[in-house]
């Protein structure tokens, strides 16, 4: 089973287990990870399942499209170039996933 | 305007029970013999929300989370696009695993339909459900949302006239899709022409049918509408305005067709055929119970800025709630009832601050998303009263957006594929910040706010 490691702000971690084809904000919002709220439910209308992936996840990751991209520049916190909109991130078999919630999503 | 009320806290819903009520309570099966901390009926978007909240706050009562469908609580908007399409699972629109209410001390009551309330004058009572169980609370909630409104004509009754509000009728409307060639949506609102375009891109020959001069009535500007009715017709969808149904007709046939649609007969006579009829006219808020306990309706549960009705001590969000606008700068007195997702978030965590003790208002600005087709609306703000507006159209792109302004500030916007436009107004406004009329001209560049926000100097 993936799992996902979801750190907040303050350094505190949640270790998420999740199943392969789900969205990593899907696993988080199941499971009340407080980082994340996703307004929009995953239709890429809100930013507010902004996350940072760590740099070694990162380059596992399939590269975002233009509207994630978009999207991107009206994070609450500025977006980083680790930032990832964790709706349009999905979970593999292979994925074991480190990331950090910002400090707010609105 | 909003009454003023000293609410009562939960520090005083004490353990005191009223005489008649411990009698109610004494008489009551099994399953009611505890009373509820907090009873939030209907189990939707704002009530789920409302549970979440409180436990956030530090809310400790037990919570009882009661919807009248037989589902856990789901997300409503994939109900018209990617649940239709079949591109995403039931599973994943379940907005919380059994674990984290069975972990957060909240009850999930599915399939019960609150029929009667009695109330006491300190916010507790007993809540009545058709199937005769009982619900005693200290304190409640309506979230019970809206209600489809019927199309009322002749064949009104027939199968395959559906209607799309909650899971079932999604089902429903499923089950029938696979035999059915010709479609009739009456109604060009967001449900209407969401289901269109899912419908149509299934490979269905669908008409809308509005009965208005344009398509999508008050919620956007008179440009927004003419380019989602191009946009639309170019995409194939027979869109009619100004035109409505007469009646539905049956089939001619045998046993087979027997009491299912066939067709739409049209005020000037014509007949569309349609082995499907999904009819999106708008929602009708539920205030059968708040009615019944006496609270204050009009147009929706009337609440004042803390999410409290006019008993005081009853809170109501969401779809089915009528309150103050909560938008920086309205006038005093306007209200306003919201249908979207943002507005049950926004309003269940002023309702979750009142339950707690705590008076915050309503923080943030509403904002609404439609997915049609490869059509991507996102409205920030409220559009009502503007005196000028700015359109930016960048053709080669296909984005479009139009920005509302009242006495030289912008007050809303209507964006289509267009993420960095609708995320620089509704940043402007939640930090109040305007963006000159002069400085938003350009659809080449970022509408650019007074401030220069950051949008921009990211974008280089």
């Amino acid at each position: 089973m993936p799992t996902v490691h979801f750190t907040d702000a303050e350094g505190a971690v949640r270790d998420v287990q999740g199943n392969p084809g789900d969205s990593v904000m899907e696993t988080a919002v199941r499971n009340g990870v407080p980082g994340i709220v996703a307004e929009c439910g995953g239709s890429l209308s809100c930013a507010t399942c902004h996350v940072f992936v760590r740099q070694d996840c990162l380059s596992k990751l399939p590269p975002m499209e233009d509207m994630e991209d978009e999207m991107l520049y009206g994070t609450a916190v500025d977006r980083e170039g680790n930032s990832r909109l964790s709706c349009q991130v999905r979970l593999t078999d292979e994925l074991e996933l480190f990331v950090t919630t910002p400090e707010t999503q609105v | 305007m909003g009454t003023s009320v000293a609410a009562p806290t939960e520090q005083t819903a004490t353990e005191h029970v009223p005489a008649a009520q411990a009698a109610a309570v004494a008489a009551a099966p099994a399953d009611s013999s505890t009373r509820t901390g907090l009873l939030i009926i209907g189990a939707s978007q704002s009530g789920v929300q409302l549970a979440v909240s409180l436990r956030a706050l530090g809310f400790d009562e037990h919570i009882t989370l009661l919807g009248d469908e037989d589902h856990r609580p789901y997300q409503r908007p994939a109900l018209s696009k990617e649940f239709l399409q079949g591109t995403v699972e039931s599973e994943s629109l379940i907005f919380r695993s059994n674990e984290y209410w069975a972990e957060h001390n909240v009850d999930l009551v599915k399939g019960e339909y609150i029929v009667r309330i009695d109330k006491e004058a300190d916010g507790s009572g007993v809540a009545h459900s058709s199937s005769g169980r009982q619900f005693p609370f200290k304190r409640l909630a309506l979230t019970v949302g809206a209600r489809a409104r019927k199309l009322e004509i002749e064949g009104g009754g027939l199968g395959g006239v559906l209607y799309l509000r909650n899971a079932d009728d999604a089902l429903a409307l499923k089950a029938r899709v696979g035999d059915a060639q010709d479609v009739v949506v009456i109604g060009g609102g967001f449900i209407g022409l969401e289901a269109a375009s899912s419908l149509q891109k299934m490979g269905k020959n669908v008409t809308v049918l509005e009965f208005g001069p344009r398509l999508v009535g008050r919620a956007v500007g008179e440009e927004t509408a003419e380019y989602f009715l191009q946009a639309h017709r170019a995409r194939g969808l027979d869109i009619r305005l100004s035109t409505s149904a007469k009646r539905f007709t049956a089939g001619a046939g045998g046993a087979d067709d027997g009491g299912a649609v066939a067709g739409v007969e049209l005020q000037d006579g014509t007949v569309l055929p349609a082995q499907i009829v999904l009819v999106g006219i708008g929602v009708i808020p539920n205030t059968q119970l708040a009615e019944q306990l006496g609270l204050a309706v009009d147009n929706g549960i009337v609440v004042d800025r803390f999410a409290l009705a006019s008993d005081g001590s009853t809170v109501a969000i969401g779809d089915c709630a009528n309150m103050p606008n909560p938008v920086p700068g309205s006038q005093p007195g306007e209200r306003i009832r919201l249908e979207s997702v943002n507005n049950a978030i926004e309003h269940a965590k002023v309702a979750a601050y009142s339950l707690t003790g705590r008076r915050e208002e309503y923080a943030g600005i509403p904002w609404f998303w439609s997915n049609q087709a490869d059509l991507k609306l996102q409205i920030a703000g409220l559009c009502n009263g503007y005196d000028q507006t700015v359109l930016r159209r960048d053709g080669e792109r296909g984005k479009f957006s139009v920005l509302y302004y009242r006495l030289g500030r912008v007050i809303a916007a209507d964006c289509v594929n267009a993420p960095l436009d609708f995320m620089a107004v509704k940043n402007a406004l939640a930090k109040g910040h305007n963006i000159p009329a002069g400085a938003a001209a350009d659809p080449a560049t970022p509408p650019q706010d007074d401030h220069h926000g950051q949008l921009t100097a990211l974008r280089q």
